[in-house]
């Protein structure tokens, strides 16, 4: 079964067959980057512009190899050098770089739904690679891919997803992923950053999505541990008192993950603030898979670009 | 699409005994048998070059390794094709370079698979030779390339189809020579 979109723009609008030929196609590409030459022809003569009006390492760079690997022809706009200093608006640069005739145009942006907008308007196709506080779609499908290296599957998984709820893309993409494919989900974090009623938005799916009362409840018993990054440049102020009060009721450290289960995995989407939501002992330790997370990523990315461009329309 | 049977090409006996003569023709020309793997085209060529390496471990005792490459990433018409292929999982030993390559296929037509192939190898190393062993050889190609170690030649027209089966993904072994209705 091919997918048969134009665009990737949330996990909300996928099937579980699309998720599913994603990540197995992620990890047949998978071998690729451990070639001695990591490089195969698929998508020589293809453009793909990495559109970012936000702050990336992970997500630009890694979007820019998958490309380069794949053989596209790959270039970067970051928003401070680009012509929306000079007061260009979103659909006019949009339309402008889709005259120079791009096959794949990479978007991440701080408002909720640019990308959704920019696909209706332009033939590319348009990848999200995060919008407001949406959707992270490839980050939730990395996510994905490296729980079932590690776990096999997602039916009756208990996963933990703890934070700053209310700003996180990658919380909403990864509940709806997770969900569909059989996963529990429960979220945990201060209450001013609980989105109340977001469960109600989701499909009906093979897993669930709850509210825990506290941290602890969420980590107990958990078989992933998904920490999340306070997004201090989504935030006016005042859902909570200080860094250092949020790391000790819901930062995750050694003694929390112990209430986990013991093949636990612990997963976070980058940057990590170190000693705010995860303490460095635990970021570090044989738990952690947040260096396998961008490992994965090179590779889902890879799959997306494939099966987005790798057809003709 | 619908088929219509036109000729039986191969029954199971005889593909028995075209694997187990193509395995003594390889055997003969490549006096070092450890420097050789024998690496078949996914899927078909698969169990093809698999049951070669059997025939000649069955009568010369020496274990040939195998291979299996899947082209599909270095397809020269995936920009025409309409929907994007499945991707299967090419699977070689750590090194290439110097041992002698058997590329394994079923069916021998425009060459073009065979030059996919040959470009992927060469991206996982430099191998000392290559040579190409396929089940039939239906003519019409598109490239200047030859096998060298060939089950059957078959000729065709242009819209006939040859349908390799075998039991690894169909219910029966044999070759048939179909047209679509």
């Amino acid at each position: 079964m091919p997918l048969q979109r134009k665009d990737l723009l949330g996990i909300a609008d996928l099937t579980v067959e699309e998720i599913n030929l994603i990540l197995d196609t992620a990890e047949t590409f998978r071998d690729i980057n451990t070639r001695q030459i990591k490089k195969v022809p698929t998508l020589r003569g293809k453009t793909v512009i990495n559109l970012f009006f936000e702050a990336s390492t992970r997500t630009r760079t890694s979007f820019e190899i998958a490309g380069k690997r794949l053989s596209a022809d790959t270039i970067n706009i970051s928003a401070s050098t680009s012509s929306v200093v000079k007061g260009e608006t979103l659909v006019d640069t949009a339309r402008n770089l889709e005259a120079m005739l791009p096959d794949v145009i990479v978007i991440r942006h701080s408002s909720s739904g640019a990308p959704h907008q920019i696909a209706r308007l332009i033939k590319p196709a348009v990848v999200n690679a995060g919008d407001g506080a949406h959707e992270h779609p490839t980050q939730a499908l990395l996510d994905a891919l490296t729980i079932r290296d590690h776990k096999g599957g997602f039916a009756g998984l208990k996963v933990a997803i703890i934070g700053d709820i209310l700003h996180s893309r990658v919380a909403r993409s990864n509940a709806h992923l997770l969900s569909k494919l059989g996963a529990d989900v429960v979220l945990a974090g201060p209450r001013t950053l609980l989105p109340f009623g977001f469960e109600k938005q989701l499909a009906p799916a093979g897993g669930t999505v709850t509210f825990a009362q506290s941290v602890e409840e969420a980590i107990t018993g958990a078989d992933v541990v998904m920490m999340l990054r306070i997004q201090l440049e989504r935030q006016s102020g005042g859902f909570f008192p200080s860094l250092g009060e949020y790391s000790i009721h819901y930062g995750l450290n050694r003694r929390r993950l112990e209430l986990a289960r013991k093949e636990v995995v612990v997963l976070h989407p980058g940057p990590v603030n170190r000693g705010v939501e995860i303490d460095s002992d635990v970021a570090d330790s044989p738990f952690s898979l947040i260096l396998d997370q961008v490992n994965n990523g090179v590779s889902v990315r890879m799959a997306v670009l494939y099966l987005l461009a790798g057809g003709v329309e | 699409m619908d088929f219509r049977e036109k000729a039986c090409v191969m029954t199971a006996g005889d593909m028995n005994r075209v694997l187990a003569r193509m395995a003594s023709q390889i055997v003969e020309n490549n006096p070092d048998l450890s420097n050789v793997l024998l690496v078949g085209i996914r899927r078909r060529g698969v169990p093809l070059a698999e049951r070669i390496a059997a025939w000649i471990e069955d009568v010369d005792k020496v274990k040939v390794a195998t291979g299996a490459l899947d082209i599909t990433l270095y397809r020269d018409d995936l920009s025409t094709v309409a929907e994007q292929p499945v991707i299967n999982k090419t699977e070689l030993p750590a090194d290439i370079t110097g041992r002698t390559i058997i590329l394994v296929d079923d069916v021998l037509y425009t060459g073009r698979t065979i030059r996919a192939a040959m470009d992927e190898l060469i991206d996982f190393g430099r191998p000392r030779r290559v040579q190409l062993a396929v089940l039939i050889d239906r003519g019409w190609r598109e490239l200047p390339i030859q096998a060298d170690y060939i089950g059957k030649m078959v000729t065709t027209t242009e819209t006939e189809i040859i349908k390799v089966m075998l039991p690894e993904f169909d219910e029966e072994e044999k070759v048939l020579l179909v047209e679509p209705q």
